[in-house]
């Protein structure tokens, strides 16, 4: 068990995860917390929920504007029950250190909805702290950072998307999104506003520089423009809709969602899925971290005007995505995997493919890392920009492939190998420069290294006649927790169920809400016209954390 | 350099032949004339506009400028800034947080204009449909002359629509 504390008593959730859940009181929260950073741990998520009883929903409603104080919540109405714990807002914190998962459920006070702020242990928890108090009205206690993340001025401040009783067409506003961002003063510091809508084929945020000549002082970044309200949709779907919601998250890691919501779901089901679909999905995977690295490591190129990187690389990746097409139906293989299994099958024709297209990889991947390494103009643009050192990495929780970039050693499938990693021994890439160098350089080696899981998944993919295990309900008041190695990092999917087996709250997490906020300290000193470099370095999801 | 031209010369020309127009795509009656038309098919400049989709249509769009579907060498290119720009290309549902970028990004683009959706979410809302955070298909929001649909729909379906929104109204597949 990977905490111990006397207030907290865990349970394991699965077989297939080191993964354990327990509820525990909001004034041990901060204890616990410490310990689990202090013994090298860190926060992979934090949401909340609305277990209110019905009828009794109609409070707290105080309203906070951004940046001003918290007002006290009014006092609950008669007839409500009294002061109590267990069926009100809870808060989930997942926690991850060397030997698991850890998801505490911390039950707050129905009437008085706060917790001890983690931002001062954990700084990746601010923006989704912010998020959850725009989404569900509960807030950390003493917080020092108030300013509202995923609400612009489409909603009321006063009124939370997530509470079972939102009023979606009571609460509507057309108020513009005054949004207090950071300002730098000095002597020739001035502006540069960057979006939302930006100058390539990109998804939308806003960048607020702060500049001096070339040079940045300061990056604030405005997030939250394309929250579509995936998780209140959630509520209205079955399982089977969800698994094609979650597909949707983040176009660009449809399979790692994907896996991750089956994950969770065959968690609370307690069903395993046959071996063949498992080494299925992990084929699944590789290819989708195989098809991102090629596509980055093009654009990586194109964006030091090397466009003979982007051609090439693009050549290859359209060549994955033609394979996937015609193997598997669906060129970024969405929907392939769905709770309980897959949707796929590969004949042994397809088997041929792979290993003809890997092969072709290697050599054409090898020839064109040759040319980067060699190329003068391409590494004087790489090498010690968009800085991110392992010491700020580690405090601010740099997670995923930016982290491994920067001496973070995790990957999921290597730490937590869930079936069929136990048996693939993966090698981890990590490297210590933590420049954009350093994020090219293991892209290559995640690359090699996925060449060389998918011919090893081929060979254990034997022929056995599938169980048809799909999962078509889940029990009741289930809990469960899904994590997977997404290209970009660990993906993460909760799934809440209630007292019907409906799916009544889930939360997917993008690693990207860990990596944003070093984006904004990697880009300080560098030049303006280096961002798009740095930003395509990290290539972090938008829509992953908008929501 | 050697290197290089070698692999330039190794790899060959890849691009295939673009597909032809088609007018199922249209959604409304093509509003330009003759003569603008022949001049934008000539060079025809796109700005793509996200306004909330998942990711999925921007990798598609991105795979429309590779080697293989080669969208540069038709004479169509993608411009920084909607001033620049004679098409909008407009993806996502279109988020509430993104109404007004998306409505600005219209007006700033200069007469005469074309707009293609692209996707199942900017065609009807999609997965995501309306909600309290989006207000469904793109045409809820800005006029729209070509949709094209599929999740993602595939590059050859997106030079598709390109195609059809710069085509006179005339159904050239079908001739």
């Amino acid at each position: 068990m990977p905490i111990k504390h006397p207030n907290l008593k865990l349970t394991r959730l699965t077989d297939a995860l080191p993964a354990w859940a327990g509820e525990v009181a909001p004034e041990y929260l901060h204890e616990i917390c410490l310990q689990v950073r202090d013994g090298g741990g860190r926060l992979v998520a934090l949401w909340g929920s609305d277990s209110r009883p019905r009828g009794c929903e109609t409070l707290p409603t105080e309203s906070a504007d951004c940046g001003s104080s918290r007002v006290a919540p009014p006092p609950a109405p008669e007839g409500c029950a009294p002061p109590s714990r267990g069926r009100g807002f809870m808060l989930h914190v997942a926690l991850m250190n060397e030997s698991g998962l850890v998801c505490l459920h911390v039950v707050l006070l129905n009437e008085h909805p706060v917790y001890p702020d983690l931002s001062l242990i954990f700084p990746a928890a601010n923006r989704m702290q912010r998020a959850t108090y725009d989404m569900l009205g509960i807030y950390a206690h003493e917080g020092h950072d108030h300013r509202k993340w995923v609400r612009h001025g489409a909603w009321h401040s006063g009124s939370f998307p997530l509470r079972k009783d939102f009023d979606a067409a009571a609460s509507r506003t057309d108020e513009a999104d005054a949004y207090p961002f950071v300002q730098v003063e000095g002597q020739g510091v001035h502006e540069v506003p960057v979006g939302p809508v930006h100058a390539g084929i990109i998804e939308p945020g806003h960048f607020r520089f702060s500049i001096i000549g070339e040079r940045v002082l300061r990056l604030d970044e405005r997030l939250g423009y394309v929250h579509k309200g995936i998780e209140k949709r959630f509520e209205s779907m079955s399982l089977q809709q969800g698994a094609k919601l979650v597909g949707r998250v983040s176009g660009d890691s449809t399979v790692a969602y994907a896996w991750a919501y089956a994950m969770a779901a065959e968690s609370i089901a307690k069903v395993t899925p046959p071996s063949r679909a498992l080494w299925l999905r992990a084929l699944l995977l590789e290819r989708e971290r195989v098809a991102n690295h090629l596509g980055d490591l093009g654009y990586l190129g194109n964006d030091v005007a090397f466009s003979f990187g982007f051609a090439q690389f693009w050549i290859l990746k359209e060549q994955v995505l033609r394979n996937n097409a015609v193997l598997f139906g669906h060129r970024y293989l969405m929907d392939k995997i769905v709770p309980g299994g897959v949707t796929v099958n590969l004949p042994a024709e397809g088997k041929r493919i792979i290993e003809q297209e890997c092969e072709m990889l290697k050599r054409q991947v090898a020839i064109l890392r040759g040319i980067y390494d060699e190329h003068a103009g391409m590494q004087d643009r790489f090498i010690g920009t968009g800085l991110v050192t392992p010491k700020l990495a580690a405090q601010l929780g740099l997670c995923g492939l930016a982290g491994r970039a920067s001496a973070q050693a995790w990957d999921a499938r290597v730490q937590f190998a869930c079936a069929p990693y136990d048996k693939l021994d993966v090698q981890m890439a990590t490297y210590r420069n933590g420049d954009v160098a350093a994020r090219v350089i293991v892209r290559f080696g995640e690359l090699f290294e996925s060449l060389r899981l998918q011919l090893a998944i081929l060979s254990n993919l034997v022929h056995e006649e599938d169980k048809p295990a799909l999962i078509e309900k889940l029990p009741a008041n289930g809990f469960g927790i899904g994590i997977v190695e997404g290209w970009r990092g660990e993906v993460m999917v909760a799934i809440h169920t209630d007292a019907q087996g409906a799916l009544t709250r889930v939360h997917p997490h993008d690693p990207s809400w860990q990596n944003w906020p070093l984006l904004e300290h990697a880009v300080i000193d560098n030049i303006v016209p280096d961002f798009p470099l740095i930003n395509k370095s990290f290539n972090l999801s938008y829509s992953g954390q908008d929501l | 350099m050697y290197p290089i031209l070698k692999q330039i010369f190794k790899t060959g020309i890849k691009t295939e032949t673009p597909p032809q127009a088609d007018e199922s795509m249209r959604l409304t009656e093509q509003r330009l004339q003759q003569e603008i038309l022949d001049a934008f098919g000539g060079a025809l400049a796109i700005r793509m506009v996200d306004a909330g989709s998942c990711n999925g249509c921007e990798l598609e769009i991105h795979a429309v400028n590779n080697a293989y579907y080669n969208i540069e060498g038709l004479g169509i290119k993608f411009v920084a800034s909607p001033r620049h720009a004679d098409l909008l290309l407009v993806t996502g549902p279109v988020s509430r947080h993104m109404e007004i970028a998306l409505k600005r990004t219209y007006d700033a683009t200069p007469e005469p204009k074309l707009v293609v959706a692209i996707g199942d979410c900017a065609c009807d809302g999609g997965i995501f449909g309306e909600s309290y955070a989006t207000c469904g298909k793109v045409s809820n929001v800005i006029p729209v002359d070509v949709v094209v649909s599929g999740c993602p729909p595939t590059p050859v379906a997106i030079l598709q629509g390109i195609l059809t929104a710069i085509s006179a109204g005339r159904n050239v597949a079908q001739e």
